[in-house]
């Protein structure tokens, strides 16, 4: 039995999940927002951003319920979630559910890749924004995407010393990137910044260095020199992957890895709706209408969300070229050595997960993707090394208390 | 701005800006190694968004929180096994 029932449940709190609950909420239904976060706003709008705050204001006008610090690890019942909070669990009840659930980094091993202080990119600047001094530490951002820019440009704006960044992708496919933003004038400003740093194309890093902490990180440029650089910090993702693993419980089909939905932003699962990142990487502007077409829908006013089918088509044109001019080149396949650990959280090496055929073999044989995270983290640097797609989910899908799962 | 909090890092005190995650407190005490893996590295945060499970510490005893999704509360004990 659910200790609480809503109209409608909102997993996530970002973009997508912020404009899906405030739009259902204006259609009359009762709705419940929770995220496993202490502060609203997601990854993009992380710590004291006044977009969240707007959002969130219009939300709490709304009366919509706002569970922070709660993780959603079960689906035991048609429309029921089982969440955990610090407080302890409990079980909600829905006749609509939008799942906003995000994305996270693709990590790709490399020899050194587990030192401390080499972290995700969107990890550095989450350590920064919660108030961790960066002013004066030497800061090599490296990986893949738009969002080496923004943390480059957020560190820079702190007072960092950014030594460089280093773009795995090359200029000609930059090139077309840019060229055809044009087309979309909003995302210019983000773009000028690439001149403003050392922001070296075709370059990556191949390790790291260090004794108990990073202290070097030595890079490769495609068809050029291997070099050293000191270092603090190295922040380095290799583009988004979409957070898949609820819809997945919920039996929501996937397609490429991201959760499939119709026009209205329905999943396979009748009344189960996904928006923003979980639905395919698209940025903000994206994420913001498929949330808000998510709303409308689950609130029944088919009319308001068919409205915006439109914005979304040009978003998503712009989502298609970023994923084409970010793309991985094969060469990174090549970075982690037989001896470099692939899974963290077992300790698992290359060599001994490419000693298995498959996903299943690797988790039964070596536990591979069977800790904590749960192969959240190898999972995708698998799938790229190894063209393995991650199996079926299974409940717990964060690990819970075990008072919880009773 | 509110005023700033005062939690502990294995015994050490640490003072950090209001509404600061764990995570940064423990950076802020000058503290790389926030767990050791199976094998004996050391290890600190890698995700910053509570996915990786790396930065695990202990809280007011209570072991395995993820230090990047709990915000430093006074009087906060924080122990690393790094």
């Amino acid at each position: 039995m659910a200790d609480r029932g809503f109209d409608v449940v909102v997993v996530g709190a970002g973009p997508a999940g912020l404009a899906a609950a405030c739009r259902a909420a204006e259609c009359g239904r009762s709705v419940a927002m929770v995220d496993d976060n202490p502060l609203p706003g997601g990854q993009i709008w992380r710590g004291a951003s006044k977009e969240a705050a707007g959002w969130m204001r219009r939300a709490e006008r709304l009366g919509v319920e706002w569970m922070s610090g709660a993780r959603v690890f079960d689906a035991p019942e048609s429309q029921e979630l089982a969440v955990e909070m610090f407080e302890g669990e409990c079980r909600l009840g829905y006749q609509s559910l939008i799942l906003a659930t995000g994305a996270r980094e693709r990590f790709l091993p490399f020899p050194g890749w587990t030192l401390p202080n080499v972290m995700g990119a969107g990890g550095l600047q989450a350590l920064a924004k919660s108030g961790m001094p960066i002013a004066g530490k030497r800061v090599i951002v490296a990986g893949s995407g738009p969002l080496l820019l923004a943390v480059a440009r957020y560190m820079k704006a702190h007072d960092a010393d950014v030594r460089l960044i280093a773009e795995q992708a090359s200029k000609a496919a930059l090139a077309g990137f840019g060229l055809r933003l044009i087309r979309h004038p909003g995302k210019l400003l983000q773009a000028v910044s690439l001149r403003a740093a050392r922001y070296l194309t075709s370059c990556w890093p191949v390790s790291a260095q260090g004794h108990e902490k990073l202290e070097s990180v030595t890079l490769r440029r495609a068809g050029g020199r291997t070099w050293t650089e000191a270092c603090d910090y190295l922040a380095c993702g290799f583009g988004l992957i979409p957070n898949v693993e609820l819809a997945a419980l919920l039996g929501c089909r996937l397609s490429q890895a991201r959760v499939y939905v119709d026009e209205f932003q329905e999943t396979s699962e009748a009344g189960i709706f996904a928006a923003g990142e979980a639905t395919g990487i698209g940025g903000l502007e994206l994420s913001l209408v498929e949330g808000e077409i998510a709303g409308y829908a689950a609130g029944g006013n088919a009319d308001r969300a068919g409205s915006l089918f439109g914005a979304r088509t040009k978003h998503r044109r712009f989502a298609a070229v970023l994923d084409q001019a970010f793309a991985l080149r094969p060469e990174l396949r090549d970075l982690p050595r037989p001896d470099t650990f692939v899974c963290r959280c077992e300790d698992v090496t290359l060599a001994r997960v490419q000693s298995c055929s498959n996903w299943r073999e690797a988790k039964l044989h070596t536990r591979c993707g069977m800790g904590p995270c749960q192969g959240r983290i190898c999972g995708g640097a698998v799938e790229f090394l190894l063209g393995w797609q991650s199996e079926s989910v299974r409940p717990p899908v964060f690990p819970a208390r075990v008072r919880s799962l009773l | 701005m509110p005023d700033p909090v005062t939690v502990t890092v294995n015994g050490v005190m640490v003072e950090v800006p209001a509404g600061a995650m764990v995570s940064t407190a423990v950076a802020m005490a000058g503290v790389s190694a926030y767990r050791r893996s199976v094998s004996g590295e050391p290890r600190g945060p890698l995700c910053g968004m509570g996915i990786c499970f790396e930065c695990r510490v202990t809280i007011d005893g209570r072991a395995h929180c993820r230090s990047c999704q709990v915000v430093c509360r006074p009087g906060m004990e924080v122990r690393t096994d790094g």
